[in-house]
């Protein structure tokens, strides 16, 4: 039990795929103007991993290991189409705000580098947890790229306009605003980490000083 | 297929509609590959290569095959699979064929291969040239021209980051946007440079 | 990277005396050109101003304080930074627009780079194309010269991309108009006549080479004059000089010692590239100015030209498009 739960926060915390990994970033950029869109395109990239984990996780060890990854291609592919047609017929909304991000989760590098990294490798419930880990990791810092260009982009939060009297800054929403913000919180990430890094840097000379 | 329409193809895939710019396509190799000129332009160099061809193998592909058959669903599956094993054939024959020529950019045709740029490109023309299930008109060429200079927009995007990013390493930057988080900064100013480009009439 | 030799990265300023220097000498040239545009757009023009370099240069103290470096505002660059911001809007702009403008040249553009002389793109035009796509509304809320009310008028250049009127005298102006800045536009750009002289100033003391800003002027004057919106070679060469940012970006931007290329022929080149881009975005593209958007592009490509056009080492062997020395 506490191993499932481990598989299935790493993705959420320290192994996150969009800021700890930087992985996926395409569709992290692409789609991250609005929360709605941000909410749909993570869970459709989490049905796909979750799907393709368990699949390649069960069929691990009949695949010869030459033509793994056409196959993890076509097991990815097939999720893929599925989410496709799912969207088209209940969310064709969405399926238009989303464009061909849809079908390109297909190329995710998050996808096939769980498939190769931790399914392959790994038991069908395991691969389970760490594709829902990963999926909904991925699904929160889209959210939170989102956020912050909807509300700095169009003064709404899930299309509910929030202050009254602010004039949005429409480049937020555009293609600069993404990279943008990309960019600051990636630094933002690495400016923790270099504090926490150098602190224990810091009090692991102070020992050996010591000693 | 006209002039003009080739030249409203041109410049709007090299500068208004920059795949990594302003489409957020393949940016992975982008960031990873954009830290010295010299691959970069290798990489930008097979990126182009690779899309020009994908470009003509998915337009044979959806106009002889999906169409007729009405299995269009198939689309993700069968571009993905028929890319991977072009892509997997030509790096092959390069290897077998020209040392020299694989050295200096065969080695970046394996992480072409799940570069989302290349299957980009043919969603996109599978979606602009085709109405209703049918090609339009001239489609194969625009199909082609537009794989082709999606991939010099490209190139261009990698060389002018490459010069920029080759320059950073020169410069004291602050310790916790070096790298990556910097890369993403230059792209967003060049991105708001290029908007310039917005709104061409022709 | 940690293993690398550290080579400072050009202009490779000595002291901070001569970079200063520098600074406060551009600085003092745009002055005649704020006053004068105090004077054509009114009080309005001065709280633009003083909003943008009074932000400009209190946000580069606070992020030298909190980065726990030498505070270095006394050189000149950030309050140049909010002068040339300030030239680049409309005297008609509310005061957060300058406020926030100044924040994103100072704190995005340039500190997120290393501080002066690392940053790639010129932050003040950075801060106006990354204003310009925010607030298009305000950014583009001209007012007509001499009128207390307020009252808007479009530019020269937006009359003629909307063609509706396309020659001088059909807008109801005179060159003599356009040289003394008697028309809508932004604060510093106006007037031509103030902008010569500081540029004759930054001339004749050497601060300044002629390359960029004859390349710029000459290639985006003559290409407008040949394929203009009227047919083949008739444009107004004289038109597409006087209107616009042409001079003040020609002469105190694409001459930034920062941001454009070391050698005089890579600023040719530059001048050249901005020109070309100028007239391409003026003719076709869908803003009616382009000096700064150019601008910025050939910013971009500055680390390549300096590669490019680099004095060669006797014996050494260029490799071709990546310019580098193998």
């Amino acid at each position: 039990m506490k191993r499932l739960l481990k598989e299935f926060t790493k993705g959420i915390t320290i192994e996150n795929p969009t800021f700890g990994l930087v992985l996926g970033l395409c569709p992290a950029l692409a789609v991250s103007t609005s929360v709605y869109n941000a909410l749909g395109m993570g869970a459709a990239a989490t049905f796909v991993l979750v799907g393709s984990n368990i699949i390649i996780s069960a069929v691990r060890k009949v695949i010869p290991d030459q033509i793994r990854i056409p196959c993890y291609i076509v097991i990815i592919a097939t999720f893929v189409t599925i989410v496709e047609l799912l969207m088209k017929a209940y969310m064709p909304s969405l399926d238009r705000a989303l464009g061909i991000f849809v079908p390109l989760i297909v190329v995710n590098c998050i996808v096939l580098g769980r498939a190769e990294a931790f399914a392959s490798k790994n038991n069908v419930l395991h691969s389970f947890c760490d594709g829902l880990g990963m999926g909904v990791g991925f699904t929160l810092a889209l959210c939170l790229i989102a956020s912050i260009r909807e509300v700095l982009g169009s003064g709404k939060f899930l299309g509910m306009s929030i202050m009254k009297g602010f004039e949005p800054a429409i480049m937020m929403v555009l293609a600069p605003g993404a990279l943008l913000t990309m960019g600051l919180l990636i630094g933002l990430v690495n400016y923790w980490q270099i504090k926490r890094k150098s602190g224990k840097e810091i009090r692991r000379a102070g020992c050996h000083g010591c000693g | 297929m006209d002039a003009a329409k080739l030249m409203s193809i041109m410049i709007s895939m090299v500068f208004i509609n920059n795949f990594i710019l302003s489409k957020f396509l393949g940016l992975c190799p982008f960031i990873g590959v954009s830290r010295e000129s010299k691959p970069a332009i290798s990489m930008g160099l097979a990126v182009t290569f690779v899309m020009t061809i994908a470009s003509i193998i998915t337009w044979l592909i959806y106009r002889y095959l999906l169409v007729p058959f009405d299995i269009t669903y198939m689309r993700t599956i069968s571009f993905i699979l028929v890319i991977a094993s072009f892509v997997q054939f030509v790096e092959m024959a390069i290897r077998k064929t020209s040392p020299g020529l694989y050295k200096a950019f065969g080695i970046y045709l394996p992480l072409i291969t799940v570069n989302c740029a290349v299957l980009g490109v043919a969603v996109l023309n599978s979606e602009a040239f085709f109405l209703n299930g049918y090609a339009v008109k001239g489609s194969f060429l625009m199909s082609v021209a537009q794989g082709f200079f999606a991939g010099i927009g490209y190139l261009l995007a990698m060389l002018l980051m490459s010069g920029i990013r080759e320059r950073l390493e020169l410069i004291n930057v602050p310790k916790s946007l070096e790298g990556v988080p910097l890369a993403f900064i230059v792209a967003a100013l060049m991105s708001l440079a290029f908007m310039g480009f917005s709104g061409f009439s022709r | 990277m940690r293993d690398k030799l550290r080579v400072g990265s050009a202009p490779h300023i000595h002291s901070g005396e001569a970079a200063s220097k520098v600074m406060w000498a551009v600085f003092f040239s745009l002055v005649p050109s704020g006053i004068a545009g105090v004077f054509i757009f009114g009080i309005s023009a001065v709280k633009v101003i003083l909003v943008s370099v009074v932000t400009c240069v209190v946000t580069e103290a606070l992020i030298q304080k909190l980065n726990h470096k030498k505070i270095t505002v006394s050189d000149g660059s950030a309050a140049l930074t909010g002068l040339l911001l300030a030239y680049n809007l409309s005297s008609h702009v509310p005061f957060w627009i300058p406020l926030i403008g100044g924040i994103f040249a100072i704190a995005v553009c340039k500190h997120t780079f290393g501080g002066l002389g690392a940053n790639i793109f010129n932050p003040a035009l950075a801060a106006r194309a990354f204003l310009l796509a925010s607030w298009p509304k305000h950014m583009t809320d001209f007012v007509r010269p001499f009128n207390l009310d307020g009252l808007s008028s479009a530019t020269p250049l937006a009359v003629l991309k909307e063609a509706k009127l396309q020659s001088v005298e059909a807008m109801g102006l005179s060159y003599t108009d356009l040289f003394l800045g008697n028309r809508g536009g932004c604060l510093g750009e106006v007037c031509v006549l103030a902008l010569v002289l500081g540029a004759v100033y930054l001339l004749w003391r050497g601060y300044i080479w002629y390359h960029a800003p004859v390349g710029f002027i000459l290639t985006a004057s003559v290409l407008s004059m040949l394929f203009s919106q009227q047919g083949f070679l008739k444009g107004d060469f004289f038109f597409s000089i006087l209107t616009g940012g042409l001079i003040l970006g020609a002469f105190f931007m694409a001459t930034d010692y920062v941001t454009t290329p070391m050698t005089k022929k890579g600023q040719l080149i530059f001048g050249i590239g901005c020109g070309v881009l100028t007239f391409v975005i003026r003719r076709f593209g869908g803003y009616p100015e382009g000096v700064s958007y150019s601008i910025l592009m050939m910013n971009a490509a500055t680390p390549l030209i300096d590669r490019w056009v680099k004095p060669r080492r006797y014996g050494a062997k260029v490799s071709g498009l990546t310019g580098k020395r193998v």
